[in-house]
């Protein structure tokens, strides 16, 4: 490993210094002068009319400064960011989507109005007292139950509760090659609905300069321009440039603070009518049924085979869940970011899905943390494991039986999808090692000694990350372009500020993009200093989700370097008396081939800004310079997650001995962070295998509404993890980092591995996760009663 | 009604009004200012919130702050001495113990106490005492590292 600060160290972050000494600075942690707090009162229905708000008791309380309601905020709606056709061609159904309800509530944590006071117990009181007349109405909840007939309507405009439905894929082809299968393997799964619970609840305040006319919005984003865009232009008619968000120190987002959400307008529409700051921060029960979920799939799918085990084609209905609303990124998560990896690291020839989006009385359904990757996976992962017991083959064996091969790359799937680069056996070849594969059958009969049940299971995943070019996603119904954009200031004295769209919510961005501008200027990297989260200073940006920062946000900001290093090469050519063409840089330096002339990056920086020797009629002063880029393809890191666990039959609870992960992440900035990211990532993955389920009962209460209830992954129910980067790396060919993006996989493949060894250990075709002991141990004892049969 | 409470925190005197309900993490991030101590539910659950009182790791959404009356109330600001990182401190950083940072104080402040009645505790022991502190970033296994590493930096 590199020593240093450059591009592969395992730099020390530069971040952690403020978060461990409590001086980071997140939204509620925010006061502004003079600043007023506002409670969102929510409908306790999932379904209902409000027949009537009843505001006087509350305006004569202490403090009250105002109630508002839908009736006061005519406002425009929410906006859905991707248009999703059905296979007719016909467009989806969208709802509209009103900060405060209007006349209808449709979910549990709806924001029916807000009570504004001067402190927040007083706001507390003052919403307690509001009078909200209901008149309930029967509710939907369950993904498969709203489609069936006579089910309650969300939508009168969505017969049968269909937002879309939608297909991929050549149908003919599929059912051609169905007919001649030697063997069909079939699945029925449930992803569970997720709660994406980041530590630091959704926090917004609403500024208003009466002087300027400028709003300020602090929101808790991993995308401040993204919200400046659908708020301003869509929701309250401000100009950008009447508009600044900011989106401070960020306590975790996976997804689930990408969306623009109802709070963030009211408060800021609030503040410009109080002329007052407002102040908003969810409790933790807010979060639950106010915070897009995730997941939520109910899904058919069939695997064809031939008599060798090659997979012939895979057929897949999904009916996904959307809530109540069109969450900003929702339709296309179980569309374009699911349908299109259901090739998998396979070369299956033909593939169809169908997907059905429904709406229910339930939070909206947005992306979580891989977003439609990890149903795919978790899919297709599962279905293959089927189909390997079917068969009566090795896991390892069938996988491996049907690889794209390296050298088949490009590869053109038949899901629209082309990856460019990746070698799957390689990961497999050395997570098998790690785990010790071959030593599992002595492991499984150690364990049957103690009367254990042990599993083995494996994931290869692959997913389509660095999101995304900006015209291939536009053809497919996106309204925005997905491209990244990086701002390079050189200071007079040398020092570097980078201005980066990307947003850092853990991530370690300012360590990260700064090892890539130490390393491709020669600089020392504390000479660098990382901005973002605030789109005062940064020149745009479309933030991070997708695991797009370093593959967009990087790839922008080598581009916005290359410029500097093209611009220094013309003044130094200039200062050294040679031909630009001669000049060459590197660490640090501009020389002239051939010589010994030398001239610092810093020389150079400081002649840019006092340009007393300076080609003026040809240059312009000054050392800074902006680069957008739009990705020319996907990234794909793909891998191979192993789990082993032993079951307890007379529990039903899982012990996990072991789970390895080997990655292919391309070219790697911080392996110290990316390891990082994978920890993470699979402990999302195993809490949604083991522990997490969003659970609604039939009148749309959420029954798992605060820690009590969601079961949240801690320490003592995981192990630790083995990570290690591939020692055959792909790297990405069409980016100039060759980096792929590796924030998701964890979650991606965690999932899949451990049900599948789960399943191995029970001797199950299939159980539906969370794997919880009582589950667990009803498919234990089953198994045990068909071996004494 | 208001009253007034007074503590050492940090190892300084303070003193404020308060309502009889305030919670002692409301003293110390809304009236004190120090917002490092965080809130992350409602249900007393997460850990976000721990400080130290007399000693003790407390949640500190648990305690009113008319209860924390003459007690010496230690904060994650008051870890590091002379500008320097506590040893615990040192070692989250050292070994990745953080991501987003909001549950670093709460952990910080949680693995201090354990250290202190457990010199040398085993990996089994950490993650037993960490069940009252919530991390959604780390997966816990770097948070796990960096205790065990600080506990032989501070033994
Ligand atoms: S705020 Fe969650 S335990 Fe105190
Ligand atoms: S570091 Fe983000 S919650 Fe622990």
């Amino acid at each position: 490993m590199p020593e240093g600060t450059g591009i592969g160290a395992s730099v020390r972050r530069r971040e952690d210094g403020r978060f461990l000494t409590g001086s980071g600075t997140y939204t509620d942690d925010i006061n502004r002068p003079g600043q007023t707090h506002a409670i969102m009162v929510r409908s306790p229905h999932a379904h209902a009319k409000i027949k009537k708000i009843d505001r006087a008791k509350t305006l004569k309380m202490p403090g009250v400064l105002a109630v508002y309601t839908g009736e006061d905020m005519k406002v425009g709606g929410l906006p859905c960011g991707w248009l999703v056709k059905n296979q007719d061609g016909s467009p989806m159904v969208e709802p509209p989507h009103p900060a405060l309800a209007q006349d209808f509530v449709r979910h549990v944590g709806d924001i029916v109005a807000v009570v504004i006071a001067e402190t927040k117990q007083q706001a507390r009181d003052g919403a307690d007292a509001l009078g909200v007349d209901y008149g309930v109405l029967p509710a939907v909840v369950d993904t498969r139950a709203a489609v069936k007939p006579g089910a309650p309507q969300v939508w009168e405009q969505a017969k049968g509760n269909i937002c879309y439905d939608w297909g991929l894929g050549d149908k003919a082809a599929v059912d051609a090659a169905f007919a001649k299968a030697h063997k069909v393997a079939k699945i029925d799964l449930v992803n569970n609905r997720l709660i994406p619970n980041a530590m630091e609840p959704r926090a917004a305040i609403g500024d208003f300069d009466r002087a300027t006319g400028e709003h300020t919005l602090y929101t808790t984003s991993q995308n401040p321009h993204v919200i400046r865009l659908l708020m301003g232009a869509f929701v309250l008619s401000i100009p950008e440039a009447k508009l600044r968000v900011v989106a401070p120190d960020v306590g975790g987002g996976f997804g689930s603070k990408i969306y623009h959400y109802a709070e963030e307008a009211i408060v800021t529409w609030a503040a410009a009518q109080l002329k007052k700051p407002v102040k908003w921060t969810a409790e933790r029960s807010e979060s639950f049924m106010s915070d897009a979920h995730g997941r939520d799939h109910a899904t058919h799918a069939e695997l064809a085979l031939d008599k060798d085990g090659k997979f012939l084609a895979l057929k897949v209905e999904t009916l996904a869940n959307m809530g109540a609303y069109l969450s900003t990124f929702s339709t296309c998560v179980p569309t374009y970011l699911y349908a299109t990896l259901l090739a998998g690291v396979y070369t299956t020839p033909a593939i169809f899905a169908n997907v059905k989006a429904v709406f229910t009385n339930t939070v909206p359904v947005d992306a979580y943390r891989g977003a439609g990757r990890p149903e795919a996976t978790f899919l297709l992962e599962r279905v293959v494991d089927v189909a390997a017991r079917e068969m009566k083959m090795d896991p390892a064996e069938i996988r491996r039986k049907n690889f794209i091969q390296p050298s088949q790359f490009p590869y053109q799937t038949p899901v629209a999808l082309q990856y460019d680069t990746g070698n799957y056996g390689a990961t497999l070849d050395m997570a098998m090692k790690m785990a010790d594969y071959k030593g599992f059958a002595a492991r499984k009969d150690a364990s049957a000694k103690k009367g254990k049940l042990r599993g083995i299971g494996m994931a290869c995943y692959i997913e389509a990350c660095g999101i995304a070019p900006s015209a291939v996603v536009g053809s497919l119904g996106a309204r925005a372009g997905l491209y990244e954009c990086a701002n390079v200031r050189v200071h007079p004295t040398g020092s570097v500020s980078v201005f980066t769209g990307s947003h850092a919510h853990g991530q370690g961005h300012e360590t990260t993009f700064a090892q890539v501008v130490a390393d491709k200027l020669g600089i020392p990297i504390e000479q660098v200093d990382i901005v973002h989260g605030d789109t005062g200073k940064i020149p745009f940006g479309m933030g991070t989700y997708g695991s797009r920062s370093i593959a967009v946000g990087g790839a922008a900001l080598v581009k916005a370097l290359d410029k500097i290093v093209a611009k220094g090469k013309k003044i130094a050519a200039h200062l050294m008396e040679a031909s630009e063409k001669d000049v060459e840089f590197k660490d640090g330096k501009f020389t002239v081939a051939g010589t010994d002339k030398s001239k610092a990056f810093g020389e150079v920086a400081l002649t840019a800004y006092v340009p007393h020797n300076y080609p003026i009629t040809e240059l312009e002063p000054g050392l800074e310079e902006q680069a957008f880029y739009d990705p020319l393809n996907f990234t794909y890191p793909s891998g191979c997650y192993i789990a082993e666990v032993e079951v307890d039959k007379e529990t039903g609870s899982i012990e996990i001995a072991r789970f390895v992960a080997s990655d292919d992440f391309g070219k790697i900035i911080n392996p110290m962070i990316v390891e990082g990211q994978v920890h993470g990532g699979v402990a999302q993955g195993l809490g949604q295998a083991l522990l997490e389920n969003c659970v609604y009962d039939k009148d749309g209460q959420l029954l798992t509404g605060s820690y009590n209830d969601y079961c949240m992954p801690r320490a003592d129910d995981l192990p630790s993890f083995e990570v290690q980067h591939t020692d055959k790396p792909t790297p990405c060919t069409h980016n100039p980092l060759g980096v792929k993006g590796c924030g998701e996989a964890g979650a991606i493949g965690a999932p899949a591995a451990f049900m599948n060894a789960v399943c191995n250990a029970l001797g199950v075709a299939h159980l539906d996760m969370p794997a919880t002991s009582e589950k667990v141990w009803r498919a234990a004892n089953a198994h045990m009663a068909r071996a004494a049969e | 009604m208001p009253t007034t409470v007074s503590m050492t925190v940090n190892g300084k005197k303070v003193s404020g009004s308060v309502e009889p309900r305030t919670l002692l993490v409301q003293f110390i991030r809304e009236t004190l200012g120090l917002t490092g101590t965080h809130v992350g539910c409602d249900t007393s659950q997460c850990g976000t919130c721990v400080v130290h009182v007399d000693g003790k790791s407390v949640k500190s959404c648990t305690m009113l702050a008319v209860q924390a009356e003459g007690s010496d109330v230690l904060t994650i600001e008051g870890l590091a001495k002379d500008g320097k990182l506590h040893p615990m401190q040192e070692a989250f950083r050292e070994h990745h113990g953080l991501q987003c940072g909001f549950c670093t104080p709460g952990m910080v402040m949680s693995a201090v106490d354990l250290v202190k009645n457990n010199k040398n505790p085993s990996e089994h022991e950490i993650r037993d005492w960490l069940e009252g502190n919530l991390c959604r970033c780390t997966g816990y296994h770097n948070i796990v590292k960096a205790i065990a590493a600080g506990a032989k930096a501070m033994a």
